[in-house]
């Protein structure tokens, strides 16, 4: 089964503040710790892929009725806080074990070296339909 | 029992050889690469056990030829099909692998008709003699994404008409100058991508580094394949201290000097020396001599930053690129203060717009002049606009020093 485990620029539910408050020791250890799980992740062999995006200042939206110019929006948004950050692509045995995973995302180290409490969502990604035997 | 490593190396000496081989013989550039391509995978999956044969070089070229045929065979073109019959009949032990071959085989997987996304995975496979699942796991995408791109490269080429032959005397320096920019940025590729936790997987930067001293050992006279080969290796000299434990970038000026590659630097200043001498004044020559002086000296402070400044001052000109106007304005700040280095980028945000490392060259240089506000703002802006999550991960730890104070 393979999840995507999203997050957002919200969704942090403690009190922790934007990173560019934290101090140089947390920025650090948060990303150590996201290092380890990722080689973690890796030796288990349900790692896909990971990947952190862009800040809002560079998103743009595209919508397009296929015949005149497409309209593009540029960022930030005043709902900037919607958009996805970054995720995991996982391929785990059960939805547990993705759930397991998105709890240690959640519990990352952060300002002050507390948990940052981010909220991780779990996302199936469809597959194929199983073989007709 | 040999180690797939070894086979490995083996097999990416040779394929370029008997790729060269069957081009010249049969013409068909798409069909012989897929051929020889098959012929690797038939060797990487039973040399490691059965042992690498006597002649390597002939029995991968068998095998390819073979294969050939199988494709031909299957096709309807009843007349090639005759004609290739005609000539597998006679089986001449041909003359095999002069270095030759890989030159005009990256003339023709670096043609200008090529965007470079297609041709550094193309000339990997042809010249690089890497698989296309290989190629695939460098570059992060699906082997089928990987094996479409190639496809499609080499189609291109084919629908190109290129001759299997060096390019005339009047083509050359174009096309050479294409050959060196899909190598620079196969190197980029590779320090871009480079990641601790997966050391299975081929190193771009490496496999660029090998392809140039190959095109430098074919033609010694051309400098600018000399500047590139000596960028590469003082760059590459560098690789051991620029990232931390966790990948986390660290900076020229932070970095553990001792850990630098001393034989690589050795080796690539006598390149840049040599090449100087004679008069040399191409962009990757500039770029080496930079990248030398950087690497000769024996701390950031102490580094020769009025030649650096020079040498972005010719480079500019060359290049009219804006990037490196924000290199040279570090280096003039080095050598005149900051305001003389952020007076060089008036101007210069009409033509960058919001890039993060204009508002990160700002911010440091008025970090130098004790304008802590100001610098606070711009790297706030510029980790806003990055896109590149070390250079991110940087800029916020910068921002949480400032603050602190």
């Amino acid at each position: 089964m393979r999840f995507m485990l999203a997050m957002n620029y919200g969704g942090v539910e403690s009190d922790c503040p934007m990173m560019s408050e934290w101090s140089p020791e947390d920025i650090g250890a948060h990303i150590e710790f996201q290092h380890v799980l990722n080689d973690e992740l890796t030796r288990s062999g349900e790692l896909l892929d990971a990947q952190g995006l862009s800040g809002p200042e560079q998103a743009k939206f595209v919508v397009s009725d296929g015949v005149n110019a497409p309209v593009v929006t540029d960022g930030p948004f005043p709902e900037s806080k919607e958009l996805l950050a970054g995720y995991r692509i996982v391929e785990v045995e059960t939805l547990e074990r993705a759930i397991e995973i998105a709890a240690q995302m959640s519990a990352a180290p952060a300002f002050e070296g507390k948990p940052i409490q981010q909220r991780i969502e779990v996302r199936q990604i469809m597959g194929a339909p199983e073989p007709e035997v | 029992m040999t180690p797939a490593s070894t086979t490995d190396g083996l097999l990416a000496s040779l394929a370029p050889q008997v790729l060269g081989a069957l081009v010249r013989r049969f013409g068909d550039f798409a069909a012989a690469e897929d051929a020889v391509q098959e012929a690797l995978i038939a060797a990487s999956s039973t040399w490691p056990d059965n042992g690498v044969p006597d002649e390597p070089l002939a029995w991968l070229t068998r095998v390819a030829r073979r294969r050939l045929a199988d494709h031909y065979r299957s096709s309807d073109a009843r007349q090639t099909r005759e004609e290739l019959a005609a000539s597998w009949a006679i089986e001449p032990p041909e003359p095999l692998g002069d270095s030759d071959d890989s030159l005009i085989l990256m003339f023709m997987c670096c043609h200008p008709s090529l965007t470079a996304t297609s041709a550094i995975p193309l000339t990997l496979r042809a010249v690089g003699g890497l698989t296309t699942r290989e190629i695939a796991a460098a570059f992060l995408v699906p082997e089928a994404t990987m094996a479409q791109r190639i496809s499609r490269a080499k189609a291109t080429v084919k629908a190109s008409a290129v001759p299997f032959e060096l390019p005339t005397a009047t083509d050359r320096a174009a096309r050479l100058a294409s050959v060196l920019h899909v190598l620079y940025l196969m190197y980029n590729e590779g320090y871009a991508t480079m990641s601790g936790s997966d050391l299975a997987r081929v190193d771009l930067s490496n496999e660029a580094i090998r392809l140039t001293v190959g095109v430098h050992e074919a033609l010694p006279d051309e400098r600018e394949a000399t500047g590139l080969l000596a960028l590469m290796l003082l760059t590459d000299a560098r690789r051991p201290a620029r990232s931390g434990p966790a990948g986390e970038l660290i900076p020229l000026e932070q970095q553990d000097r001792s850990r630098w590659n001393r034989a690589l630097i050795a080796e690539g200043v006598v390149l840049i020396t040599d090449c100087l001498r004679q008069g040399g004044l191409g962009e990757y020559q500039l770029q080496a001599a930079i990248a030398a002086v950087h690497d000769q000296a024996p701390t950031h402070a102490a580094t020769n930053w009025a030649e650096i400044a020079a040498l972005y001052r010719l480079l500019e000109r060359m290049t009219a690129n804006p990037m490196v106007t924000l290199n040279r304005a570090v280096a003039v700040a080095m050598v005149e203060g900051p305001r003389a280095g952020l007076d060089l980028l008036d101007g210069i945000g009409d033509r960058l717009g919001d890039h993060h490392r204009l508002h990160a060259v700002r911010a440091h240089l008025l970090e130098m002049a004790g304008d802590r506000s100001a610098a606070f703002d711009e790297f706030r802006l510029a980790a806003a606009n990055a896109t590149n999550r070390r250079e991110r991960d940087y800029l916020n730890l910068k921002i949480a020093v400032l603050r602190r104070g």
